[in-house]
């Protein structure tokens, strides 16, 4: 089925690239053999008429016109080729190399068809990539977040959107609407930042806590994406919490080997018992005290307060729930 | 973006590998398919499509003639296909935001490259180039660790390393021959044998304490592969144990955030999920964490490591 459409299309472009007049409607039928087959006129109409649309979606500059200025009313199509043709672009052995390593970073993920399609084009002058200086490097982004061709797509085409969002530490769903700017890759996890229709302001949303699936509303272009906006440092902003406080923490000697790895200072045997002493800078108090639990009795909380007991409640609830 | 596996995906494929192929005559098939990025056997599906496509008239003579019979791709009469297709938004968003992923990356003496790329790049693509300011991927720079492990890999030369082992809260010393660094899901990783485990190893960068190169040789076996990531970072043991947990609304995250095995939504909305661990230390540490939220439904032992753990602590705070 797929495989006749393909061939009804592809030869469908190779006719109209190849002619420099106006093709009518009837002679497209004709030099089309997949159109022959079409009992009706109408049957043929609807088909042409689909077939056009998809060959204009793929970026295929198909044009309208007249080939005679007296008989204006016969419309007929043709491909422009200049606008058809990728510009000649020459590029080096080792731009290549840096080209096909930019197309593997999507290696596995939704943009990867397109990546390697682009390279594919580029290297169509014949030169071959000089990768050699390059091996042994891979760098990869993955797009496994279910909500990343929805919000992708909507950032692309500039269309406001609506979906269900889990967030805050009670994980309650709600309904969010967003005019999307951009999407960023951020310390590994997808962001989308944007105009935040509900809350009135400037908004930054992790794709995977997207809870379901992501609605197109209003028509592409209506997303109008502020002057000067720099959508990697909004989600810098936004998404990283800067430090407000210091703890300081009794470790158990050789043990917190994870804790002391970010602490801002040791002092070794100086807490009782031959403990050590660790000092760690934090930003919520919660987080802090969810982390130092699951040392367990291996590290305890000398203050402040306000993480120490959230350490004791925290560490209550386990208990109770494991009796 | 056409969905996969529709007629215009199919031709936008073919479209490209058309000026590919022509300008390649006689590539070896093995070769042409890695490129394309697609199985021998579809892109003979596709080299057999092509075969009855041509110029309007469809005697033989105007049809595009492919051969592949001795193993090696010819291509003719293809001239109105032979100019590749503009980029469209996709395909020039995909390599500009990769490239300027790229420039993010410490250590990668390209700079240069990667300015006259971007500039012939944007040329090349026109308007396409505009939607790519909305997209961007942010490369973290472990700059010193991960330009220890690349002048390894350049010399081809031993590294020692100090490694934190987070779900056992220690650091261990080995030496490792190093195969490639990686990046994936935004963090660095050093891939390579590493001679204490006598086996391939992934290290994660930000977890190297200390670096070093040692003066001498790297010696990688010849049954070392580098592992296949795209299924993931986490390859499970028919030895490992399988814990089961029972997770409150709260703790939900945790379905997404680790690799389980299975999950079950209960009605009243609590999760139950399965997971397999060599060692389950970690998860002793995580369960602690989640104040609660989660339960140890198997094995027992675990359940009651976690419950001595709680109590033990609380006591230094009586």
């Amino acid at each position: 089925m797929s495989a006749q459409k393909t061939e009804r299309l592809l030869n469908l472009v190779i006719c109209l690239l190849s002619t420099r007049q106006f093709l009518a409607k009837e002679q497209i039928r004709l030099a089309v053999p997949q159109y022959a087959d079409c009992p009706t006129d109408e049957a043929f109409d609807r088909m042409f008429e689909r077939d056009k649309e998809e060959v204009r979606e793929m970026g295929i500059p198909l044009q309208t016109g007249s080939n005679d200025a007296w008989f204006e009313d016969e419309i007929g199509y043709r491909v422009d080729r200049a606008a058809y043709a990728l510009p000649e672009v020459p590029f080096e052995p080792d731009e290549l190399a840096v080209l096909s390593l930019a197309s593997r970073v999507w290696q596995q993920a939704t943009l990867a068809g397109p990546a390697s399609r682009a390279l594919l084009k580029l290297k169509a002058a014949g030169v071959e990539a000089d990768d050699a200086s390059l091996a042994g490097v891979e760098p990869r982004v993955g797009t496994s977040e279910p909500a990343f061709e929805g919000l992708y797509a909507a950032v692309r085409d500039r269309r406001p959107v609506t979906f269900p969002y889990r967030a805050g530490r009670a994980g309650q769903v709600v309904e969010r609407h967003l005019e999307p700017w951009g999407i960023v890759s951020w310390h590994g996890r997808w962001y989308v930042v944007g105009h935040d229709r509900d809350r009135g302001a400037t908004r930054v949303f992790r794709l995977s806590r997207v809870a379901g699936p992501v609605t197109h509303v209003g028509s592409p272009g209506e997303v109008v994406v502020p002057d000067g906006v720099d959508i990697r440092s909004q989600v810098a902003v936004l998404a990283q919490e800067q430090p407000r406080g210091q703890a300081t923490l009794w470790v158990r000697p050789t043990a917190g080997v994870g804790i002391r790895r970010r602490a801002t200072a040791e002092r070794r045997g100086a807490a009782a018992d031959g403990w050590d002493e660790v000092l760690v800078g934090f930003s919520d108090p919660e987080s802090l005290a969810a982390e130092l639990a699951g040392y367990g009795p291996d590290v305890v909380v000398a203050g402040p307060e306000a993480v120490r007991d959230a350490v004791v409640r925290r560490l209550t609830a386990v208990l109770e729930t494991a009796s | 973006m056409s969905s996969p596996g529709s007629a215009t995906e199919r031709l936008s494929r073919l479209l490209a590998m058309v000026p590919y192929l022509v300008s390649r005559q006689g590539i070896p098939l093995t070769e042409a398919a890695k490129e394309i990025g697609i199985s021998e056997v579809a892109l003979i599906k596709d080299l057999e499509l092509l075969f009855v496509c041509g110029t309007p008239g469809h005697m033989p003579d105007d049809l595009i003639d492919a051969e592949w019979d001795d193993g090696h791709v010819y291509l003719r009469n293809a001239d109105t296909l032979a100019r590749p297709l503009r980029l469209g938004v996709d395909e020039a968003l995909a390599l500009i935001v990769g490239l300027r992923a790229l420039v993010e990356v410490p250590g990668l003496h390209h700079r240069d490259a990667l300015e006259r790329t971007m500039a012939k790049l944007e040329a090349a693509a026109g308007d396409a180039a505009l939607t790519s300011a909305q997209v961007s991927v942010e490369v973290e720079g472990e700059s010193e660790v991960l330009a220890a492990a690349r002048r390894a890999l350049a010399g081809s030369r031993r590294l020692h390393l100090t490694y934190f082992v987070p779900t056992r809260d220690e650091t261990t010393e080995r030496d490792v021959d190093p195969m490639r660094v990686v990046l994936m899901d935004g963090r660095w990783y050093l891939e390579g044998w590493c001679r204490r485990a006598e086996a391939v190893r992934l290290f994660r960068l930000d977890r190297v304490v200390a670096i070093e190169m040692l003066d001498v040789p790297a010696d990688v076996p010849s049954e070392a592969t580098a592992r296949d990531l795209d299924a993931g970072l986490f390859v499970a043991s028919p030895e490992d144990i399988v814990v089961v947990l029972e997770l409150d609304p709260p703790a939900h995250w945790v379905a997404d955030y680790y690799p389980v095995e299975s999950v079950e939504d209960l009605p009243d909305g609590r999760l139950i999920v399965r997971l397999r661990a060599a060692d389950t230390r970690w998860l002793r540490s995580l369960v602690l964490r989640l104040a609660g939220a989660a339960r140890v439904l198997d094995p027992p032992e675990l359940r009651e490591a976690v419950r001595t753990r709680a109590s033990d602590a609380l006591a230094a705070y009586r």
